[in-house]
């Protein structure tokens, strides 16, 4: 930040030169996210926070580490369990944060704007409302995905050494390269199902959020929540149906057909529900795209409408 | 003649069945500092709302040849407003604030605005919810100031301001800000403290301009006496537009061309290019002045039938 204003203070002819940049629409967008990210700090204060939190309680494990191993040393499959279980368990706790981030994100980015009136502020700018809008929808689609990816492989690395000092201090070799690669492919899995996952197939659930933290007066938590809930109480009440929480199952379940087959925690991660192709094929992807997108739209359209509460 | 910076023909505004904006007719040209005054729910706020593309409306409505709720992104390179010393937002630091418009604003010089804020006792590192109302209006201000742009629109500005923020306020506008390029339009309930700041004037109430003038007939056709208790009921004779009681003295008010009426309509009863009175009958009934804002206002506005909702203070 500093940098910036030095560099924007230092020569009027740098900001000329810079004055085709500014009128480029990826200008008000990018300041639109940094400035998210300026009022939200919990973004990536929250998953930084948990994370630092496991390291701890993984430090703590790491004593017992060598004792366990050794009385697994017949097991290999027990002994790569012991070693590959906290890296997952690990991926699932800042996954879980950041998409309770993102909900709370949400559910406040079009609200709280209002509450305080600081929306008078932000339209006394050039800044459209579909920028405004976009800018908070990129947050949980595109920088929550990625800012779990960076926490997660950081602290996987950081267990990583840890777990191999301690071994090779035990006199246990374990840290193999062997290892190392899957690391590796356990990052492109985790970048994959965050993207595809967290990013765009929950796009549709945080563009609901959003919309409605735009239309809520208050309590907008339960204006996103019991309608979907009451829908679907009514629907099993009248018809005996439950296609309504059928189809919303299935979107937080990350598109999987059939929760219970699988094995429950183990290897989550690792095994995408579906291949690339079958994801990018599939209808539910597209149809839920589409209706991310026009809760957006009627989110920039009730901006527009909307004053402060 | 000057450019219409702003020019609204037949505005209407209704909330449900409440008429916000009865039909508005307004021209603001070029260069001018415009006073809008009003009671309190006159429509002053939902005019400039309109003016701001903040909110739909009926009629016609050009603001530096845009309309306003279609491109309001683009209006606002060239259009600037407070609308309340409390929206800038509370968690924000005075750098990141200047960060961000710099970001967003094209026109925005961020040297000019530091510069403006050197002035002030504000640390760029703040957080604007540890700044005093005072200051976080020095802060608005400071922002605004620094962005190059045709039209500054001021809603209450001074709210809750203590008197030297305000006199400073108006000060920094006027020396630092403004120039005939520029126009400035503001709202606000300190009438007296802007009167030597305007060049026009226009008083709103009920969804009506029921007044408009400039400030320099304003000086040549109002006048105010402050009549000797024996010439009293020679005062009258000459149709005040408002009586008022002062330490037992009577003021009044007399509209030198009483035969335009406040809804600019012409009486037809009266030759239009007479003054009713003149200067020197009313000389010899008593002590003239100019009148200020406030008098002016609650004549006007207590002339209109019914009651009044709010007073300016």
């Amino acid at each position: 930040m500093n940098i910036q204003s030095n560099a924007a203070s230092e020569s009027p002819l740098e900001s000329q030169a810079m004055a085709p940049a500014i009128t480029s629409p990826t200008r008000p967008i990018y300041w639109s996210v940094r400035r998210e990210l300026w009022e939200n700090r919990s973004i990536y204060i929250a998953p930084l926070a948990v994370a630092a939190l496991f390291l701890f309680g993984f430090m703590i494990n790491l004593i017992h580490l060598p004792g366990r191993m050794r009385a697994a040393a017949l097991n290999p499959e027990q002994q790569r369990a012991l070693i590959e279980q906290p890296y997952e368990f690990a991926a699932l706790l800042i996954m879980g944060t950041t998409f309770f981030v993102a909900i709370f994100y949400c559910l406040d980015a079009l609200h709280g704007e209002r509450r305080d009136r600081s929306i008078l502020f932000w339209k006394s700018l050039p800044v459209s409302d579909l920028t405004a809008v976009l800018s908070k929808a990129i947050i949980p689609i595109v920088i929550l995905p990625l800012l779990t990816f960076t926490i997660t492989v950081a602290l996987w690395f950081m267990m990583l050494l840890m777990s191999s000092a301690v071994l090779l201090g035990s006199g246990l070799s374990i840290a193999t390269p062997s290892n190392h690669w899957s690391l590796f492919q356990m990052s492109v899995m985790l970048f994959y199902h965050l993207l595809a996952i967290h990013g765009f197939w929950y796009a549709p659930i945080y563009a609901w959020m959003l919309l409605v933290s735009g239309w809520a007066r208050r309590a907008a938590f339960l204006w996103a929540t019991v309608p979907p809930l009451a829908i679907g109480i009514v629907e099993k009440i009248a018809f005996g149906t439950s296609r309504f929480a059928d189809m919303l199952g299935y979107r937080f379940s990350g598109g999987e057909e059939d929760m219970g087959s699988r094995a429950t925690g183990i290897s989550v991660l690792l095994m995408p529900h579906q291949t690339p192709g079958q994801y990018l094929l599939s209808p539910t992807l597209w149809i839920g795209l589409a209706v991310a997108a026009t809760f957006l739209a009627a989110a920039v359209r009730l901006r527009r409408y909307r004053g402060p509460i | 003649m000057a450019m219409a910076c702003i020019e609204a023909r037949g505005l209407r505004k209704a909330f449900g069945t409440t008429i916000a904006l009865d039909g508005i007719d307004l021209r603001v040209e070029e260069g001018r500092i415009l006073g809008l005054i009003g009671p309190n729910g006159a429509g002053k706020t939902t005019a400039l709302n309109a003016i701001l593309g903040l909110t739909t409306y009926q009629g016609e409505l050009k603001v530096l040849g845009r309309d306003p709720w279609r491109e309001r992104d683009q209006l606002m390179r060239d259009v600037c407003f407070i609308a309340d010393v409390a929206v800038l937002p509370r968690w924000m630091r005075v750098s990141q604030a200047l960060d961000y418009v710099a970001g967003v604003h094209p026109r925005f010089d961020r040297a000019k605005s530091e510069g403006f804020l050197a002035k002030t006792t504000i640390g760029l590192t703040r957080k604007i919810r540890d700044l005093s109302k005072g200051m976080v209006t020095q802060l608005h201000l400071a922002l605004v100031m620094a962005i190059d742009a045709k039209l500054l629109v001021l809603d209450e500005p001074t709210l809750g301001l203590d008197i030297l923020y305000r006199k400073q306020f108006y000060d920094a506008l006027l020396n630092d800000y403004f120039d005939r390029s520029r126009t400035i339009v503001v709202t606000t309930h300190q009438v007296e403290e802007i009167q030597h700041v305007l060049t026009d004037l226009m008083f709103i109430h009920r969804g009506r301009i029921v007044f408009d003038c400039t400030m320099e007939e304003l000086e040549s056709r109002y006048l105010e006496v402050m009549v000797h208790p024996d010439q009293l009921a020679a005062a009258r004779a000459l149709k005040p537009i408002h009586e008022r009681q002062v330490l037992g003295r009577s003021i009044l008010l007399f509209d030198l061309k009483l035969n335009i009426t406040f809804d600019l309509k012409p009486d037809p009863k009266l030759d239009p290019k007479l003054d009713h009175v003149d200067r020197q009958q009313l000389a010899a009934l008593g002590d003239l002045r100019t009148p200020s804002i406030a008098d002016l206002f609650v004549a006007v506005i207590g002339n209109q039938a019914g009651p009044i909702q709010g007073a300016s203070r």
